[in-house]
């Protein structure tokens, strides 16, 4: 099986990283590989061409993009350090997802409320449903059970499933 | 020409408010001939705009570059059939497109017959005239604009019909009349279409997407009507049944094709990017699928009337909001909004409309009681209901993740992304428990069920699905997520298979019929269900794929002189040849030539390239394809230099299953065709269980 991508991009960081720390003296090391740099593009966005990922993005101002993360990386730079320096400066926007602070947090912290709130109210609209139907066995319940007509339609479609 | 199309325009916009006006006024005065009057009215609208989206065609075809519009969609080099579809390649002409197609899914409906509910009748016209009304109103009406460096005052307006005209001193102006003083202005070519959209995929997909969105029109106005009217039954549902499956078959298949489309030319290597503009189309599908399955809970148990009024609303309101997001620019920037009045007028009518209906739902609150409760937590309707909260949950992500950007723009004037990992991350364990319930849902009954009852259904199929992991996890799969996600999907896809298996096997019993036989008469009498059972089993297969692309693509890149190669994987390919030539459409080619071989065996040449459109100055990227079942090989042709060694940089990605999507995508068309198909008995089945539960309470 191959390496999933992750975990790829995970290796390339560590790589990348222990290179930053193991090699900081030797800033002219051999260029680094296409896929090394792809591997740091692939996370970010240019300001231009609208969400495209920059390893991917085929215009001149992307490809001179990949031309500085190329240099960076040949000074030894790290992933981190790399994309700092394009949030320095072109802003947040050239990450993939913005940074978990001040306005921000509201992306990563509302949908998962949003949709916890609405499990909750899920969960007591149904336990509401069902309450009057066990506190009050006979009426409902009884009736349904006992009309052997609709009893018996349930049935089939039941069986027909 | 120009002015026949305008008047045409006009002239619809005119009868749409008539058509509205009339019915409305006929209905809550008992006037019946104000309906008809309005009625015809409203049958006048779509032969108008025929006439209109003619005009602009022959104008296309005809190189007549007076026109503003042609001039920026078309230009001499274009072939017919793409001067044609250019009708939708703008945004004036793709408004006008909406408003035909608006207008032909209203005559439609309003040709049915109507004798059982022909009080219902005066409010469709209402609500259809009225989203006609404000659609060819955004064509026709000039609104004011800030534009230009200076910033001064200038009125626009997105009519497909104006034209260039000059002034004496050299300035250019747009009008549909010639102003006083002016000479015309003939362009000798147009600007030609976007190169991106010159792909026959991209001409199909939009009228799919449009013809989508433009069919939840019907159930909404249905629903409005009966809100207005007060019936609080589902003959609403039952009479928009169809249209709500055609609108979402043709809004799925503009999705897939999308997806097809980016494959097969946007160059990087996935189907799907989580664009807002995909996501604009995805909301409405959103809502869109939570009401085809709660539907089935309010016509089987008279239930969750009002949360399906709430959703069809929705759906609406979504409907609209995703063409405002693509038409009016306020994604590239929040400013772009303030600069044209599209936007804010876009914004108003959602609001107003939104706002509109959840109140006159309100007011109809108590009308709409259910006719049954949930008896059990793990009975259809329970389980239906988390179905529609994690559809919900999804819509929440995507919207959030949409408007977010924006809201920070607005707010602290800073942009920012928010991008495919985001929602990946947020939607992945929603869609994994939408595969789980997809697999358990089917199998719980109405009313009461316990867990001894679904667990004498499911534990067959069960047992066999953890033979997935089991196996998986032996032959050296690592990834936690892909076992579990490859688990759910056998299961979900094992349990309705067997529910088909289970079907046919009774029918064999009891009719003697052959097995075949059996499962053929079971679909085709029960094709709802059935039906819907084949639509799982494509969304299975889809993910399938989609796992397999998501979490075992590979890629890698490199720059080659000729001869040398490249490796990925099992894959090793050549680089054999390079050639670069202009093409007497515009276009600048550069096409390589590179041999594939698998595990040392030759499979075959490829031939990625690179056109570059000089019109537009913008490059194209078309990539080389080996695709097998098992996977694809997907070559990139990222850069060449002319000079020298002629060396090219090629990027290669090898996707593994991608093509089980597309698989998958055939599947679930299929099953939606199935579903939607004209059935008349099973509509008889389930209304008598419905009477028989109503006169159980």
């Amino acid at each position: 099986m191959h390496l999933p991508r992750k975990t790829f991009v995970l290796a390339m960081s560590v790589i990348a990283l222990l290179g930053a720390l193991a090699f900081p003296a030797f800033a002219q090391e051999p260029t680094p590989s296409d896929d090394e740099v792809n591997a740091i593009a692939k996370q970010l966005y240019c300001p231009v061409c609208e969400n495209i990922p920059l390893d991917v993005c085929p215009t001149q101002a992307c490809e001179q993009w990949r031309g500085t993360i190329r240099e960076k990386l040949a000074l030894g730079w790290s992933e981190d350090q790399i994309k700092d320096y394009f949030v320095a400066q072109y802003g947040d926007r050239v990450l993939a997802t913005p940074p978990a602070r001040g306005l921000n947090w509201l992306v990563y912290v509302l949908p998962p409320l949003v949709i916890l709130a609405s499990a909750v109210l899920l969960g007591m609209t149904l336990r509401r449903w069902e309450r009057p139907v066990e506190a009050t066995p006979k009426p409902h319940a009884s009736e349904t059970d006992a009309d052997p007509y609709a009893q018996r339609l349930e049935e089939e479609l039941r069986r027909r499933s | 020409m120009a002015i026949v199309g305008h008047f045409a325009l006009i002239l619809t916009f005119l009868a749409a408010l008539f058509g509205a006006g009339a019915a409305a006024y006929g209905a809550l005065r008992h006037r019946p001939a104000f309906v008809e009057s309005g009625r015809r009215a409203m049958l006048l609208t779509w032969p108008l705009l025929t006439v209109a989206a003619l005009a602009i065609i022959l104008l296309l075809i005809g190189d007549h570059y007076q026109v503003e519009y042609v001039a920026s969609v078309t230009s001499r080099a274009m072939p017919t059939y793409l001067k044609v579809t250019a009708l939708w390649g703008g945004q004036a002409g793709s408004l006008v497109f909406w408003s035909w197609l608006m207008a032909a899914f209203a005559t439609a409906a309003s040709l049915r017959r109507w004798d059982r509910d022909r009080e219902l009748l005066p409010w469709v016209i209402v609500v259809t005239m009225v989203t006609l009304a404000f659609f060819v109103g955004l064509i026709l009406v000039p609104f004011p604009s800030l534009s230009g460096p200076e910033g001064g005052l200038t009125f626009s307006s997105e009519n497909p019909f104006l034209r260039l005209w000059q002034t004496p001193q050299g300035a250019q102006l747009t009008a549909v009349f010639q102003p006083a003083g002016t000479l015309p202005l003939v362009p000798a070519d147009g600007r030609g279409l976007n190169p991106l959209l010159r792909h026959p995929g991209m001409v199909i997909h939009p009228p799919m997407l449009y013809l989508g969105f433009v069919a939840f029109v019907i159930p909404y106005a249905f629903a409005i009507a009966a809100l207005v009217t007060r019936r609080s039954d589902d003959r609403w549902i039952r009479v928009t049944r169809r249209w709500t499956l055609v609108a979402w078959l043709f809004l799925s298949l503009g999705l897939i094709l999308g997806g097809r489309w980016a494959y097969d030319v946007l160059g990087w290597g996935g189907y799907w990017g989580w664009d807002p503009v995909e996501i604009a189309a995805f909301m409405p599908w959103l809502t869109g699928t939570a009401f085809l399955h709660s539907v089935m809970i309010q016509e089987k148990r008279g239930m969750l009337k009002r949360w399906n009024m709430v959703l069809i609303i929705l759906t609406y309101a979504l409907v609209i909001f995703g063409t405002f997001l693509t038409r009016s620019g306020v994604l590239s920037s929040v400013h772009a909004f303030a600069q044209s009045a599209i936007g804010p007028l876009f914004f108003t009518f959602i609001g107003v409309t939104t706002v509109a209906s959840l109140s006159l739902l309100m007011s109809r609150w108590g009308d709409l009681h259910s006719e049954n409760q949930v008896q059990s937590r793990l009975s259809r309707e329970a389980l239906f209901l988390v179905n529609n909260l994690l559809f919900m949950g999804i819509l929440i992500v995507c919207f959030w993740g949409v408007l977010f950007p924006l809201i920070s723009e607005l707010f602290t004037g800073q942009k920012v992304t928010v991008g495919p990992p985001f929602y990946e991350r947020a939607t992945a364990p929603l869609w994994a428990s939408l595969l789980l319930l997809m697999g358990i849902a089917p199998l719980s009954a109405y009313g009461r069920s316990s867990v001894r009852l679904l667990g004498k259904a499911l534990w067959k199929p069960f047992a066999l699905s953890l033979a997935v992991p089991v196996v998986l996890a032996a032959t050296g799969m690592r990834s936690v997520s892909a076992i579990v996600g490859y688990w759910l999907a056998a299961l979900t896809g094992l349990v309705t298979l067997h529910e088909f298996w289970r079907g046919a096997w009774a029918r064999h019993r009891t009719h003697g019929e052959n097995l075949l036989v059996a499962l053929g008469r079971m679909v085709t009498r029960y094709r709802r269900r059935y039906g819907g059972y084949v639509i799982h089993l494509g969304v299975v297969l889809m993910a399938f794929g989609i796992i397999g692309i998501e979490l075992f693509q590979t890629e890698t890149q490199g720059t080659l002189s000729q001869g040398e190669q490249l490796t990925l994987g099992r894959y090793v390919m050549v680089y054999d040849a390079v050639a670069q030539w202009d093409t007497n459409d515009g276009r600048n080619v550069t096409r390589a030539v590179v041999s594939v071989y698998r595990d040392g065996r030759p499979v075959g040449e490829l031939y990625p390239r690179r056109d570059f459109y000089y019109e537009s100055q913008q490059p194209m990227t078309i990539p080389g394809v080996r695709s097998t079942l098992e996977d694809d090989f997907y070559v990139l042709l990222v850069s060449w230099e002319p000079i020298g060694n002629q060396a090219a940089t090629f990027k290669v990605y090898h996707n593994p299953l991608v093509n089980f999507v597309w698989l998958g995508g055939l599947v679930f068309i299929l099953g939606t065709l199935v579903a939607a198909w004209p059935e008349p008995e099973p509509e008889i089945v389930s209304r008598t269980v419905r009477t028989g539960a109503a006169a159980a309470v």
